[in-house]
């Protein structure tokens, strides 16, 4: 029963849909067949810490399919013997939503977990620290938390929407969808489930939100997103689901790098080199607006060959794509 | 165990399974540089400096972290690596405040060892933290936030061995370590924070302003005495082996510095473990005080009047070795000599920051007077030598003055964990059986093990005995006391890894094996020795004739008192 589940998932191809975009089927496979430890126990975690800015699909889903969530966690729960779920939500989801989600679970063994602030404590690795009841930084990689996680238990983390697609699939009624988050100057702002196969323009237009004006994008997250231009929409979406729009007359390249530096210097963890200071260099030089390209070249390439994990590699995205394509 | 095939810079290499890169590259000598791998902590990977390139990653790994797997082609210094290991550098030194002059490491720093190798622009960045505060730990450990580099290696130490007083707190978007402000903490002055920290951002008190004061004073009789653990250790800070003895040369050096008299803090041991014996075998009879807890280790009783006040009454009362020899330098050699109590000035040599606090407790006082005036650490000892141009490592070896001069086996081991408790344990011995023990030496509690347990027959009574390193060691020992009160008749701790050759005064680096390496060199004195027990040294013997002859004597020059202790910082 449990192998037919994982065999279910495996054949729809889904893909995680935190960003990463790991086999959905082989992260439940391994966690399935990874022996646990003296606790006897394997873990689940809803991961709802949605934490890029202007991204707010998790949300949205949460508010309008709880029940195919809590579905999904339940299957999850149903493969892994003597197993224990999680639902790690942002602060705001949390206050918001609690009371709803609590009503949901039942009598299921899924506790919710409150977010403390920093957008690193998103990070999977991060997480299994948070719910550890340590300071959230990430984890040395290997072990995965699929072999290793919550107290050395295998510990299965899925995206919030990951959940509601391993529903649909074991109904029947997966369609190889995704959900798209448009905001910023977008005409008709919200969360759209449309083809995963989709490309950017195809969103644009889906949602009737191809601007008619002189306007750039940022693709894959508010903060580690990069930068789309008009002649590069004819292709997918890497990494979150997420097309922020901007009025390139109407953008002060500056102010945003300064929101985004700002950003990462309040929500990362502080732990590694490249991306302590290496994103605060970056915020120097804007504040001063004394911009040395070589300087930030080298920043960019430490950042994204040495940083201790996902959130510092992706940090010179952003800044990288819009000095290349825009300044 | 199973090997694997890896090649590193093209070399095939043969390596047990499980291993780190950096362990594997060591052993085959192939050099990775790292900053903040420390051998005592589990890898931060904070600094990225040990970056290796492995064939088909994307990025880079950090050696220290991660596991070698069959089959990996690692490379180790490509043109790619070595870029960034520079610009990584040079983000490191952007908040790292040079002193350069004033730093533990200024004859060994590894830090600007990279900086020369990779042609680092130490101030391609402006210092970041130029304005963070220096934080001072009582009176035995500073510690400048604005030369760390955040790799929390203080952080980790302190929580995991030691009383946990270092935290970490975010100030304006930013992670820093500062002293908790958790009330029910403090520090107990241990100075692991120095021995772990890669950059020298903690120090001693005093470590680099005040080491001379000592010797400049003006027309004062200075005597110093050195302790049993760095006669194996000091010689690391001029280029020796660690484990190498010097005992005659630091004599020598110190008397080429000016001193007037030398003694070995070892001789002050034998005193201690003659009382400590003298103690156990008392509450052994009374069945109070039970367990006793060894007491020489003042980070080990700061602890205890902190955190544990209900287990005051098990600390033996006995002064540590400093104290006693202090106190009888003040009042009998004094006397002997016809000086005036105000023209004579005691430093004490020790591998502990704890003790520069131990020497300020008030009730040690004899008739008004400390016994002893300045603690200067290992390193400061080594570089008031250096500065005053003394080699040790060529000098002439000479005899310790007397009486004070000639330890017994016992009191040299003082300096490794369970030194204290094998050295009382021969007296205690000899002084309930009237016989010579057979086999002089407790293997059982020796070594760096954390917790050593083990159970002698002493004229059929057994004495349960537990041999403690680490705070954190000690906390469980106390818990298992707390199940069942009779569990031990003896407890020693030393907060240090290994004890005082561990301590936080002694040469960096420090690490297990170096600590290993002191710690054997001991033993091996102790072995040489003819005389192997305190109670039979001659100093001790005569001095009990002379000077310690009755109750109210001893109590004043060898005893003391503990108190319940508010937080001091």
């Amino acid at each position: 029963m449990a192998d037919d589940i994982i065999q279910k998932i495996k054949d729809s191809g889904l893909l995680g849909r935190g960003g990463a975009g790991f086999l959905a089927g082989l992260k439940w496979e391994v966690v399935k067949n990874s022996p646990t430890n003296e606790r006897g126990k394997k873990y689940i975690v809803c991961n709802a810490s949605e934490g890029e800015p202007d991204v707010f699909k998790d949300k949205f889903i949460l508010e309008n399919h709880l029940s195919e969530i809590i579905n999904g966690i339940k299957i999850a729960l149903d493969t892994f013997e003597n197993s224990f779920a999680y639902i790690y939500l942002n602060k705001n989801y949390y206050k918001k939503l609690n009371r709803k989600i609590r009503k949901a679970i039942g009598n299921l063994p899924i506790a919710l977990f409150e977010k403390p602030k920093g957008y690193i404590a998103g990070e999977e690795t991060s997480v299994l620290e948070v719910i550890e009841g340590k300071r959230s930084e990430p984890r040395i990689k290997p072990p995965f938390p699929i072999q290793s996680g919550l107290w050395g238990c295998p510990t299965l983390i899925n995206n919030v929407e990951t959940f509601y697609h391993i529903s649909k699939i074991l109904k029947g009624e997966y369609k190889n969808t995704c959900f798209y988050c448009v905001s910023g100057k977008a005409k008709n702002p919200g969360v759209f489930e449309l083809p995963e196969t989709s490309t950017i323009e195809e969103i644009l237009k889906e949602t009737r939100n191809t601007p008619d004006f002189n306007f750039f994008l940022q693709v894959g997250g508010g903060a580690s997103g990069e930068i789309i231009l008009p002649d590069e929409l004819n292709q997918k979406i890497k990494g979150l689901g997420s097309i922020i729009i901007f009025d390139k007359n109407k953008t002060d390249f500056f102010v945003l790098m300064k929101k985004w530096a700002e950003f990462f210097i309040q929500g990362n963890c502080d732990k590694c080199v490249p991306c302590r200071e290496g994103v605060y260099r970056i915020n120097e030089m804007l504040k001063t607006g004394q911009i040395n390209k070589e300087t930030l070249q080298d920043i960019f390439f430490v950042l994204e060959k040495t940083s201790f994990c996902a959130l510092g590699r992706g940090a010179m995205s952003p800044f990288k794509t819009l000095i290349t394509k825009l300044l | 165990m199973k090997q694997i095939k890896i090649t590193i810079n093209n070399k095939e290499i043969l390596a047990e399974q499980g291993k780190t890169i950096l362990e594997i590259a060591k052993e085959n000598k192939i050099k990775i540089p790292t900053l903040c791998f420390h051998p005592d902590l589990k890898p931060g990977a904070s600094c990225r400096i040990c970056l290796v390139q492995i064939k088909g990653e994307k990025n880079f790994c950090t050696a220290c972290s991660t596991e070698a797997r069959e089959g990996m082609e690692i490379f180790t210094n490509t043109f790619e690596i070595e870029k960034a290991r520079k610009i990584n550098l040079e983000l490191l030194f952007a908040q790292h405040k040079e002193e350069c002059k004033d730093c533990v490491f200024e004859y060994n720093c590894k830090f600007l060892k990279l900086a020369d190798k990779y042609d680092v622009k130490i101030s391609r960045f402006a210092d970041r933290k130029t304005k963070f505060p220096v934080y001072q730990f009582g009176p035995a450990i500073v510690f400048d936030s604005a030369k760390c580099i955040d790799c929390r290696n203080c952080v980790e130490i302190c929580k995991q061995k030691e009383s946990g007083f270092l935290d970490i707190e975010e100030k304006n978007g930013f992670f820093e370590v500062i002293p908790t402000k958790n009330k029910k903490i403090d520090c107990i002055y241990c100075g692991q924070c120095i021995i772990h920290c890669p950059v020298g951002a903690f120090e001693a008190v005093g470590e680099f302003e005040d080491i001379e004061k000592p010797l400049k004073a003006q027309n004062k009789f200075v005597v110093f005495q050195f302790a049993p653990a760095i006669r194996s250790s000091i010689g690391e800070e001029f280029g020796l082996e660690p484990g190498l003895v010097v005992t005659g040369k630091i004599v020598a050096a110190i008397r080429k510095l000016g001193a007037n008299m030398v003694f070995d803090t070892s001789v002050g041991a034998d005193f201690t473990t003659f009382e400590e014996a003298k103690e156990m075998i008392e509450r052994h009879k009374t069945k109070k005080g039970l367990p006793i807890f060894s007491s020489c280790c003042p980070s080990w009783v700061k602890f205890i009047e902190f955190f544990h006040p209900e287990y005051i009454a098990n600390l033996a009362t006995t002064r540590s070795p400093q104290v006693i020899l202090g106190g009888m330098i003040k009042t009998y050699l004094l006397k002997s000599k016809n000086i005036n109590p105000k023209n004579i000035v005691v430093v004490s040599v020790m591998p502990c920051t704890s003790k520069k606090y131990e020497i300020q407790r008030s009730e040690l006082k004899i008739n008004g007077v400390k016994p002893v005036d300045y603690v200067l650490t290992t390193r400061e000892l080594a570089y008031l030598l250096i500065k005053n141009k003394i080699d040790l490592k060529n000098i002439e070896p000479e005899q310790a003055d007397n009486p004070f001069g000639e330890p017994s086996g016992a009191g040299v081991i003082y300096g490794a964990s369970g030194g204290v408790a094998e050295s009382v344990l021969r007296t205690v011995y000899e002084k309930i059986t009237g016989q010579k023990l057979q086999d002089i030496e407790f293997r059982e509690i020796r070594g760096e093990k954390g917790i050593k347990t083990a159970s002698f027959k002493i004229k059929g009574e057994e004495i349960r005995i537990a041999v403690v390193d680490g705070i954190d060691n000690a906390k469980k020992v106390l818990n298992q006391i707390k199940e069942n009160p009779n569990i031990y008749h003896c407890v020693e701790v030393m907060a240090c890894p290994g004890g005082c050759i561990g301590g936080g005064g002694q040469p960096l680096p420090s690490d297990k094996k170096i600590r290993e390496s002191r710690a054997k060199a001991l033993y091996e004195i102790d072995k040489q020795k003819q005389i192997r027990a305190a109670h039979e040294n001659p100093a001790v013997k005569e001095m009990y004739k002379k000077y310690l002859t009755d109750e109210k004597t001893i109590r004043k020059i060898c005893h003391t008192r503990y108190y319940k202790k508010k937080r001091e910082n």
